[in-house]
């Protein structure tokens, strides 16, 4: 399954300046790791040391935060769009 | 106490005062940190009392290079004794820091007024945010004082009182389909493509969140350089409970005032409860939810403030709590019956909640409490809609005895808004 994932500003520098970045598989937790296969530093920004992502990282699936789905183990279809944003305080 | 650096709050890397809200290496939110004060208590003190009626009276706390020469005057609002209210829930001294009396009516206009000067500061030429309602309002109002363009990002469907009070300011209301949250993550997209713009509470929200410090240091000077035992305060993201908190901490740091942080008491509603769900549960782990709730300056799914506003009120020996609608309804009811303050829906949330923990038996009557009303009532009209009758009648004495005349006799009417509310037309809270 081909997705798109949208890096923000804030993770480009170690994407290679990309906005945006295409992997292969079967779940959002397969397609970031195809990510992170390609930019190796983004892991360590991403995830913390058991996988899991880091509690102010938020990852969407076509927009929908994947907590309200299955985490890491959500089932993606081909050209999907995963985004990954910092979480931020609003009001 | 001069701003030194950005510093994450999870893995304390630095980075200089600049629009930055994110650390690049774990994506913690990152806040302004100072140098220790450069002057003892008295010289501050005196400093403070010098200064304007204003937040700008605390400058020498807030994240600026200059004080601003002129903005719409914010701050300073009324602490205003509840003996009425204390009474009603049994409690003991009781005030209602009324920041329904800033400009755009909500605690909002001081987070803008610090957020906005420091944008400038930074060279931004366009203001933008994303709101929940109140933040909406005061954004335009600022920008418009300050003579820049504004953007304001709310959910399509929030209250009609909200979106006309911004728009009247001439600010572009951008009403995006979906809750808040999607309104959050848009607008946290758009922050990093227009390089010109300063989303308050995003890309400057370091510095924005400053503004909630005011809260503690005007409560701490009002109550004659003293700290509350404890506050109630609402919880939407969390920053304001957290920075509430932070605003104690620093003056008592700064030797102006002695004791401890306050217990805080943090009130969320049901339909939207986050971090109170966490609390209950043990654990700091705020799980998202889709709110939906009459509190809707509340509606925050994904608090991201949300688990240092647990940490803390455990470890003050708060609490946070949850209110349904209905006792929301009831709790703004409360407060304008007893104290004149009538408060949106966000205020019916905090009161309902003090009523909570009285019940409890929370509160020693020894206690000083001090609460937070953070927003007007006439934002959120519909909440009082329907809760009381207009006696309509002609224009004579006899149409007027005829409908209300024993009431009046007996005193109902005049003598207590509660009688009026239950007894001659069966209306209440």
């Amino acid at each position: 399954m081909a997705v798109t994932i949208k890096i923000p500003t804030q993770l480009r520098a170690v994407a290679g300046g990309a906005a945006e970045a295409h992997a292969d598989g079967g779940t959002v937790g397969e397609v970031l790791d195809g990510l992170y296969a390609q930019h190796g530093e983004l892991r360590d920004r991403i995830a913390g040391e058991d996988g899991e992502l880091r509690r102010f990282v938020n990852v969407y699936l076509r927009g929908e935060d994947i907590r309200f789905l299955d985490g890491l183990a959500t089932p993606v279809a081909d050209g999907d769009e995963v985004t990954i944003l910092p979480a931020v305080a609003g009001g | 106490m001069p701003a030194q650096a950005l510093k994450c709050k999870e893995c304390s890397t630095t980075y200089p005062l600049e629009a930055r809200y994110v650390c690049e290496r774990c994506f913690g939110p990152l806040e302004v940190a100072y140098r220790p004060p450069g002057s003892g208590p008295e010289e501050l003190k005196r400093r403070i009392q010098a200064g304007p009626h204003s937040l700008w009276r605390y400058a020498d706390f807030l994240p600026l290079e200059r004080t601003p020469r002129a903005s719409l005057p914010t701050g300073w609002t009324p602490l205003v004794r509840a003996d009425r209210l204390a009474e009603r829930l049994g409690l003991g001294e009781l005030w209602i820091k009324n920041e329904t009396a800033n400009p755009t009516h909500s605690f909002k206009d001081r987070v803008v007024s610090v957020g906005l000067a420091r944008a400038i500061e930074l060279g931004f030429d366009t203001v933008a945010c994303a709101s929940t309602g109140n933040l909406a309002g005061a954004v335009a109002a600022h920008a418009a004082y300050a003579g820049l363009p504004a953007y304001v990002f709310i959910p399509a469907d929030l209250e009609p009182e909200k979106i006309l009070s911004a728009g009247a300011y001439g600010a572009q209301i951008v009403g995006v389909k979906g809750n808040y949250d999607a309104v959050n993550r848009l607008c946290t997209e758009v922050s990093g493509e227009r390089e010109s713009w300063a989303f308050v509470n995003v890309n400057v929200r370091p510095y924005y969140a400053e503004g909630s410090k005011t809260l503690a240091y005007e409560t701490a000077e009002q109550l004659g350089w003293e700290v509350p035992d404890r506050v109630v305060a609402p919880i939407a993201s969390g920053s304001l409970f957290t920075k509430v908190a932070r605003g104690f901490e620093e003056f008592i740091d700064a030797g102006l005032v002695s004791g401890a942080v306050p217990a805080m008491h943090g009130a969320q509603a049901e339909g939207c409860s986050p971090v109170a769900q966490a609390y209950a549960a043990g654990t700091d782990v705020c799980r998202p939810v889709k709110p939906d709730t009459i509190a809707k300056s509340l509606a925050i799914g994904n608090p991201a403030d949300g688990p240092y506003a647990v940490d803390l009120a455990r470890r003050t020996g708060g609490s946070v709590d949850a209110v349904s609608d209905d006792e929301i309804r009831a709790g703004v009811r409360l407060l304008a019956e007893t104290t004149g303050i009538f408060t949106e829906t966000a205020g019916g949330v905090t009161t309902a909640v003090l009523a909570k923990l009285a019940e409890r038996g929370e509160i020693d009557p020894g206690e000083r409490v001090v609460v937070y009303i953070t927003g007007d009532g006439l934002k959120t009209l519909d909440t009082v809609r329907g809760t009381f009758e207009v006696a309509e009648i002609e224009p004579h004495f006899e149409a007027f005895e005829a409908a209300l005349g024993r009431s009046v006799a007996e005193g109902t009417l005049v003598t207590s808004a509660e009688a009026f509310g239950r007894d001659s037309h069966e209306a209440g809270a």
